[in-house]
């Protein structure tokens, strides 16, 4: 399991036939540029943002770099404050742990906060073979849920959405799940949070399980740090008598000093609020307050091999913040179902094939999906610069086999390109055929070009051939 | 003043026009120029698609071809972006000669902004990404047209995004290219503009062939094209 949807063709293809839905487009660009006008907005109140992201960027960098030292430092602080710790080596390994832990207390349900670590391992999917419901509670997350879709944004995976397609979801669908929506819902959205807040406190008063990721870990007091804006997290990370957290390895911080920092990049990068309206955290278990079982999964799932990459490992400094999404054309355009995995965007280009490796196609395909217009690194809070790592990641691809024959046409061009007579015979040859060449190419790449393009006249001579003639 | 032109291989053999217009326009502002004959591609193409290698080859070749000028001229913002962030680390050799972008060379080494052309056109300018982004040339280009005579430079709606070229993005992703470029023609048409000037010909040739592929109005030009431009001889 690496995270990927099942059976998702490659970017371009799934591109295809995104870029053609006109509903989706418009819900997209209505969406995107709403956040990212909100988010520059909050971020140039602040002074001092260009030192908050060099600060956010080297702590990651430190904890990365000795995080051997912290994974212990933290197991030892949950563990002494009455937690229990997991290890995950991949997504099998974590699924199976929290399925067992589930078992263990008999319940056949869950409650979820919003939680990338458990998508990415395809948890949900995992428990159901178990027959363990998992309930989403996160509005959005929801809606998703009950329309049988996917998410398509990683802070907003119902982005794809617009409010009349989740009152028809909410009409629909909640029966089958619990509290039905009311027979006269209309498409306010003080209506519809209105339905799933009712559907919603069912299950948060039910829960006798709940499983969160987390958006951080403080190694010196082995505190679990979570995000979000609606109290549903709240209520699950509450409630409930056993809490199970799945989170990623490369989540830690080393002190609440550093927490600082981020609790300033985090929410105005994402939803451009100056203050995180609830923020959850909570150090093992304590008696007389919240769950009395806490368990803590520590997943690898392929980030100890991104950690060894030099230039590729600087992706696990990503905070999940979406910033990357709401500036980025091509997601705009494609889509985020178009990325194939619950990572979406730029950072799903540098992610997905990363921790799942490049050998599958739709992984191959990511580090293209990308024009390297640089919008992603501009507004990145931790300043991961993701075009570098795109072009990096091209060049693993490009050692594969099933790119010989770019290969080969690169070499060529390279050594006409080395040797200027070749390079100057080549142009002349060019330019005295240019009656001769058609307007449009039968060739695949070339037909990618001429469909909506049309080329460019090619003109009745070269630059140098002008600069022999007037400057001798 | 003496420097040296680097061309770039899309300029010298598909939009010679621009190349010519940038001569022109540094002879007149009283710059010698020079053109290295041996000078092909700077390999941004072969580095951006996977290639290191062969970028390399080209970097070499570069540093071989312009290492003794005193300085280099590029009319291509991701050119010279290339050559300036990406060239030092694929060569390892020694200082290089500095690398300027034709808007960076007027206003920051001439320090010029009125360069004396006439232009009696609505334009609108998009900001390359390569040039705004990497090269940070910031205003310099708007300072430059805005002091172009007969011009009227129109706001350019959602100017800073990208035009979906993209180097081999354009192939390998023709439909988010595509649907990207011609977003951006919209923005144009809608600026009122007449022409849609940019100072990279990469990103033009792909959103002029969107134009002409649509029956558009509007034309495509390069800034070099426009500030060459003079009462005598305006280039379109």
């Amino acid at each position: 399991m690496t995270g990927t949807y099942l059976g998702m063709p490659a970017f371009p293809e799934a591109a295809k036939a995104s870029t053609k839905d006109a509903q989706m487009r418009a819900n997209l660009t209505r969406a995107t540029h709403t956040i990212r006008d909100k988010r520059a907005r909050a971020v140039e109140e602040l002074d001092d943002w260009a030192q908050l992201r060099e600060a956010g960027k080297q702590i990651k960098d430190h904890t990365l770099q000795h995080l051997d030292k912290y994974l212990i430092e933290l197991e030892e602080k949950v563990v002494g404050a009455g937690g229990v710790v997991h290890w995950a080596r991949n997504a099998d390994e974590a699924n199976r742990i929290v399925a067992d832990l589930v078992h263990a207390t008999g319940e056949r349900e869950v409650v979820k906060v919003k939680s990338m670590a458990t998508q990415e391992i395809g948890l949900n999917e995992a428990l159901a073979a178990e027959g363990i419901t998992a309930y989403e509670t996160d509005l959005a997350e929801l809606i998703v849920q009950l329309g049988k879709d996917l998410p398509s944004h990683i802070l907003v995976p119902a982005i794809h959405k617009n409010r009349g397609e989740i009152r028809d979801i909410f009409a629909r669908e909640m029966a089958a799940w619990g509290r039905a929506a009311p027979d006269d819902l209309t498409d306010e959205p003080t209506a519809l949070a209105e339905a799933a807040r009712l559907h919603l406190r069912e299950k948060f008063l039910r829960a006798k399980v709940a499983v969160s990721g987390g958006n951080f870990m403080v190694a010196e007091t082995g505190t679990i740090v979570v995000l979000e804006s609606e109290g549903n997290g709240r209520m699950c990370l509450t409630l409930p008598e056993t809490l199970i957290s799945v989170v990623g390895i490369e989540k830690i911080v080393p002190t609440w000093r550093d927490l600082e920092v981020f609790l300033q990049l985090l929410p105005r990068s994402s939803t451009a609020e100056r203050m995180n309206p609830y923020t959850t955290m909570w150090t093992g278990v304590t008696d007389g307050d919240g769950p009395r079982e806490f368990h803590l999964v520590l997943l690898d799932n392929g980030r100890t091999r991104t950690l060894a990459d030099e230039v590729g490992r600087q992706a696990l400094r990503c905070i999940r913040c979406s910033a990357c999404l709401n500036v980025c054309p091509v997601y705009e355009r494609a889509g985020g179902h178009a990325y194939g995995s619950p990572y979406p965007g730029p950072i799903g280009a540098i992610l997905t094939p990363q921790l799942g490796g490049i050998q599958g196609e739709l992984e191959a395909s990511l580090p293209y999906a990308s024009s390297l217009c640089g919008a992603c690194y501009e507004v990145c809070p931790v300043a991961i610069d993701i075009p570098e790592v795109l072009v990096h990641l091209r060049a693993q691809v490009a050692e594969q086999p099933g790119h010989r024959a770019e290969h080969a046409a690169m070499k060529a061009a390279t050594w006409a390109m080395s040797h200027p007579a070749v390079y100057g015979a080549a142009q002349q040859a060019a330019v005295r055929t240019r009656k001769l060449q058609p307007r449009s190419l039968p060739l695949p790449i070339a037909k990618a070009w001429t469909d909506t393009r049309d080329l460019p006249e090619m003109p009745k001579r070269t630059f140098r051939q002008w600069w022999k003639e007037t400057h001798k | 003043m003496r420097i040296a032109l680097f061309v770039t291989c899309v300029n010298d053999l598909l939009f010679p026009g621009t190349g010519i217009a940038t001569v022109r326009l540094l002879e007149r502002l009283g710059v010698e120029v020079e053109f290295p004959k041996a000078q092909t591609c700077c390999g941004q193409m072969q580095y951006n698609t996977g290639y290191p290698a062969q970028a390399g080859v080209l970097a070499e070749k570069f540093a071989r071809d312009f290492g003794d000028c005193a300085a280099v001229v590029v009319p291509s913002g991701s050119c010279g972006a290339f050559i300036r962030d990406v060239h030092p680390r694929l060569t390892g050799t020694g200082a290089p000669p500095p690398v300027y972008e034709l808007t960076e060379f007027l206003v920051d080494v001439l320090k010029v902004e009125d360069v004396g052309a006439y232009f009696p056109y609505p334009v609108a300018y998009h900001p390359t990404c390569h040039s705004s982004r990497l090269l940070r040339v910031g205003d310099r280009p708007l300072r430059l047209l805005r002091a172009v005579a007969g011009l009227e430079l129109v706001e350019l709606p959602g100017a800073q995004e990208c035009c979906g070229f993209g180097g081999t993005f354009a192939v390998k992703n023709p439909d988010v290219s595509a649907a990207m470029g011609a977003d951006k023609i919209a923005h144009a048409v809608e600026s009122g503009a007449r022409f849609l000037a940019a100072a990279d010909n990469s990103c033009l040739m792909h959103l002029g062939g969107t134009a002409t592929h649509q029956n558009s109005p509007i034309r495509t030009i390069h800034l070099a094209e426009i500030l060459a431009s003079t009462r005598d001889e305006v280039l379109v």
